[in-house]
């Protein structure tokens, strides 16, 4: 076996991750004029339940036909153009963030199984010496979600639940909410991935 | 049906634990709980890749604002995006942040009273090019005082975001100087548990790529996780 490289290590994002990581429009993946439009929004906290004000929160989904817009997403779906797939929001002095998007479509999972509407999430803030990793699932998918590989590798019902975004709103468009717990009583399943 | 190959995993263990009691704010922002193993899927072997992505002029040179030159010592700082198998990894995004030559970020939270420089903003952006060589030009930071503990000061450093190839590739880090006295005081510098890993973040001096009466040089090369050869069945 060749010798590898050894990996450039993480550190944390620090206080003032907003210097670079804050841009306008990164919120929205699509613009909420957008036919399908959905609002993800939620509160970041720690282990004492304090909002976290200095996170990143960013995720990474399919489209709506379940494609990925990258190369290694050999599958026949579609593309469609101007959908990246990425969004992120920094969070605010009260641990807020939010994104707009559209809820991707269906995507294989290994084998021959099928994954449920899904993003992947990352997780970065002060105080955090590496991203921690999740998935926002929906919880108007209740059959794709009874199907998930992810979601079934967890067995406690109350921990996947919170990685289920829970739709709470439907002014104006869809609002799911998605708090994220770094540590505690409703601390969120984080993966390794 | 035959899966993709994943992305390598035994790399991992060189990044720092969640909890690292020395940096104090661990210990209220980490995961108690195990985490859940993904096996790589789409999901997980695609990524944004920000190709279309279009650097404004500038943005790869923090030492100029307002026409106006920062103040402290310039420097260039460059050199490539690979991956473990030692693969070039081409147009890829490099977010940089960082504080001004005398420790002061462009915050409203950074209350450090060293002063602002106005022509210093410390935001850069850059994208590899296709032999995953990249270049920036900056101001070199100064160490600054926090508050982890009594009389606790940064190491110089500089922020960096990268995306890579794939959602599991991407790595948000700090690249140090040469010769830190302060190194081995600072607990976010000694997270990380292998020795060789720590000196990984540790850029380069080098003479051959300064510019004579303009810019000191330094090297660093980042590495990011690699593909498994294989694809395995399932």
């Amino acid at each position: 076996m060749m010798n590898k490289l050894g990996i450039t290590a993480s550190q944390t994002v620090g206080p003032f991750l907003k210097i670079a990581l804050e841009g306008e429009g990164q919120e929205h993946v699509v613009s909420e004029k957008t036919e399908g439009a959905l609002k993800i929004h939620g509160y970041v906290y720690d282990g004492e339940g304090q909002p976290v004000p200095d996170a990143v929160i960013e995720i990474w989904q399919a489209n709506v036909h379940g494609k990925y817009n990258h190369p290694e997403d050999t599958s026949e779906a579609d593309l469609v153009p101007d959908f990246s797939g990425f969004g992120r929001s920094c969070t605010d002095e009260d641990g807020y963030f939010f994104l707009v998007t559209l809820k991707p479509g269906r995507v294989a999972g290994r084998g021959n199984s099928l994954q449920a509407p899904h993003a992947a999430v990352n997780v970065f803030a002060r105080g955090m010496l590496k991203q921690q990793v999740t998935r926002l699932y929906f919880s108007d998918e209740v059959d794709a979600n009874s199907e998930d590989p992810v979601l079934n590798s967890i067995e406690e019902e109350a921990a996947r639940k919170t990685i289920i975004a829970q739709l709470d709103d439907v002014e104006g468009i869809p609002t799911y909410k998605f708090d994220i717990h770094l540590q505690g009583k409703f601390e969120t399943v984080f993966f390794d991935v | 049906m035959t899966d993709l190959a994943g992305y390598s995993r035994k790399s991992k263990d060189d990044h720092p634990p969640a909890l690292y009691e020395e940096y104090k704010s661990t210990s209220l922002r980490h995961p108690k709980r195990e985490l859940i193993r993904i096996d790589h899927t789409l999901t997980e072997i695609t990524g944004p890749l920000f190709e279309d992505t279009e650097l404004q002029s500038g943005e790869d040179d923090l030492s100029i604002e307002n026409n106006e030159d920062a103040q402290g010592q310039r420097i260039f700082v460059s050199g490539r995006v690979l991956d473990e198998n030692a693969k070039p990894v081409p147009n890829t995004l490099i977010e940089i942040w960082q504080c001004n030559a005398a420790g002061r970020y462009r915050h409203p939270g950074d209350q450090h009273p060293a002063p602002l420089d106005p022509n210093f903003v410390g935001r850069g952006r850059v994208v590899s090019n296709s032999k995953g060589e990249y270049k920036f030009t900056t101001i070199k930071p100064g160490a600054y005082p926090w508050g982890n503990h009594y009389n606790a000061w940064r190491p110089a450093h500089i922020h960096y975001s990268l995306f890579g190839p794939s959602f599991v590739t991407r790595v948000v880090t700090q690249m140090y100087f040469p010769d830190d006295p302060l190194f081995p005081f600072d607990p976010i510098y000694n997270s990380i548990p292998d020795e060789s890993a720590r000196e990984r973040l540790v850029s380069r001096f080098d003479l051959d790529t300064t510019e004579p009466d303009f810019a000191l040089s330094f090297k660093f090369d980042f590495v990011l996780r690699g593909r498994e050869a294989t694809p395995f069945e399932d």
